[in-house]
């Protein structure tokens, strides 16, 4: 297997080299908008998210109800396939929209929601708002956004295992334990701040304390129902927050400037798209953060001329992403260049648009040479 | 410090801003929902992100790059990533002039 030649940790070195040459907090490519129509695509309200979180949590409660009537039996295993996905799926979307308080108009509910979607997805509220937050001002450049989860080449266990829920359950455990003991790695201090530590500490020990509790109720019910209900549907029900998710970024190129080249939007089925609360218009969302989830399609429709064309469906995303992952074996300079439509502004380079797929890419300090962590010790 | 004028009452729709560049800074002017103005910073505290493409929802301008929010009457910092308060600055209005004080 090809080693890679790209250093993904945050403070490392690609992370150096990303800045000296202007990718990190850059100026990006936005497709020209009206200010007027923009401002109608952002506005807030409450309905749309009042209605959909309505729905979920009925289903959540119908589903559990029936999990826990036909408990230990099989026949329960139907409704807590719904349940895990809602819980371990659907969750994940309602903690990105509400992070980013687009969801609601009203910003209790934007918060009260977050919290929830962050408990059952195990994702400490502070440090993952933090690594959101990151994640949109560099998309995508190596050593700087933490939310890159499919390095070049990809660590195909990691991948594999994600869809269980078992990679991010691991770091979300461990960043559980030490915030709970008041210790925060240096890489999360990188882009978490001073002052919003102690929150970050605080949320862990009452979580830890909820858990306890459930711990209890298993015990003392001698039976796993418990967690059945609460931290056990990240195993079960992560699958179609994965399949969505890797869908965003996969295949695509790194250290470039315009989300037209690293992300993907892709139609997808009204069923998927509840749970994935329309992420999938991922191109749209990151060049207009600000629009809700409710008008992504709206977004899109918009400027679609400027963007490549969406893909048809799961399936076909999908037959893009895996060739690209495995060619990026033994070349991880290749990623997939989409075609823009005549209509669009062509690429730019000042936003790194002139990118060729296989050429070296700018920014990584790997090239004809062993990575540092690989030179033997003298 | 001088008044400067910045635009003209019917330069900004209601529950909007405009950027104004003036002596190489950037300012953010706002119409509020109640029909009165507004003078702040141009700039995120968080980031050096332009307020002028955010929204105005009430008495508050959401950053348009991670939806940080702040209360441009009094400047306050609001929600996160937003940490820092912004500058705030005087306004008047004289006839359809709206005019801003700026150090000089
Ligand atoms: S730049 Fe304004 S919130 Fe980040």
């Amino acid at each position: 297997m090809a080693r890679t030649n790209r250093d993904y940790a945050l403070l490392g070195r690609d992370a150096k080299l990303a800045e000296e040459i202007g990718l990190v907090s850059a100026q990006w490519y936005h497709t020209d908008m009206p200010r007027k129509e923009m401002k109608a695509l952002m506005k807030r309200e409450d309905g749309p998210a009042i209605r959909d979180t309505a729905m979920l949590f009925a289903a959540m409660a119908v589903s559990a109800l029936g999990g826990i009537a036909l408990w230990p039996s099989w026949w329960s295993a139907p409704f807590w396939a719904v349940y895990g996905v809602l819980y371990a799926s659907a969750m994940d979307s309602r903690w990105h929209e509400c992070g980013h308080g687009s969801a609601f108009r009203t910003r209790w509910m934007n918060d009260a929601l977050y919290q929830v979607a962050c408990f059952c997805m195990l994702r400490n509220p502070v440090l993952w708002r933090w690594s959101h937050t990151r994640h949109h001002t560099d998309t995508i450049i190596v050593g700087h956004d933490p939310e890159i989860i499919a390095m070049r080449p990809a660590v195909v266990a990691r991948l594999v295992l994600n869809l269980f829920g078992i990679f991010e359950f691991l770091g979300n455990a461990r960043a559980l334990l030490t915030l709970a003991a008041g210790q925060m790695s240096e890489q999360e201090k990188s882009y978490v701040p001073e002052s919003e530590r102690p929150a970050a500490f605080r949320i862990a020990r009452i979580w830890l304390g909820i858990y306890a509790c459930v711990a209890a109720a298993a015990l003392a019910m001698g039976s796993i129902l418990p967690f059945m209900l609460v931290g056990l549907p990240i195993f079960y029900g992560s699958w179609h927050m994965v399949l969505t998710g890797y869908m965003q970024h996969l295949g695509l190129a790194e250290n470039v400037l315009d989300h037209r080249l690293n992300s993907r939007t892709v139609l997808i089925n009204p069923v998927s798209r509840f749970i994935y609360w329309n992420m999938n218009y991922h191109v749209e969302h990151h060049m207009f953060p600000m629009v809700p989830y409710h008008r992504l399609k709206d977004l899109h429709e918009r400027i679609r001329h400027d963007l490549p064309p969406a893909h048809p469906s799961m399936l076909s995303a999908y037959r893009e992403i895996l060739p690209a992952l495995v060619r990026q074996f033994s070349n991880p300079d290749w990623f997939v260049k989409r075609t823009l439509p005549p209509t669009a502004k062509p690429y730019r380079p000042e936003f790194h648009g002139d990118l060729e797929p296989g050429r070296p890419t700018p920014g990584i300090g790997g090239y004809g040479g062993l990575p540092p962590d690989a030179v033997p010790a003298e | 410090m001088p008044w400067i004028k910045a635009c003209t009452t019917g330069d900004i729709e209601e529950e909007d801003l405009i950027r104004f560049d003036h002596g190489g800074r950037s300012f953010a002017v706002y119409h509020s929902p109640d029909g009165e103005f507004f003078c702040t910073d141009g700039l995120c505290t968080h980031e050096d992100v332009h307020l002028a493409d955010g929204l105005v929802i009430d008495y508050v301008i959401e950053c348009p790059k991670h939806n940080g929010q702040f209360d441009y009457r009094t400047g306050e910092a609001m929600r996160a990533p937003v940490c820092k308060d912004l500058g705030t600055y005087p306004v008047k209005v004289e006839g359809t002039d709206v005019l801003i004080e700026v150090p000089a």
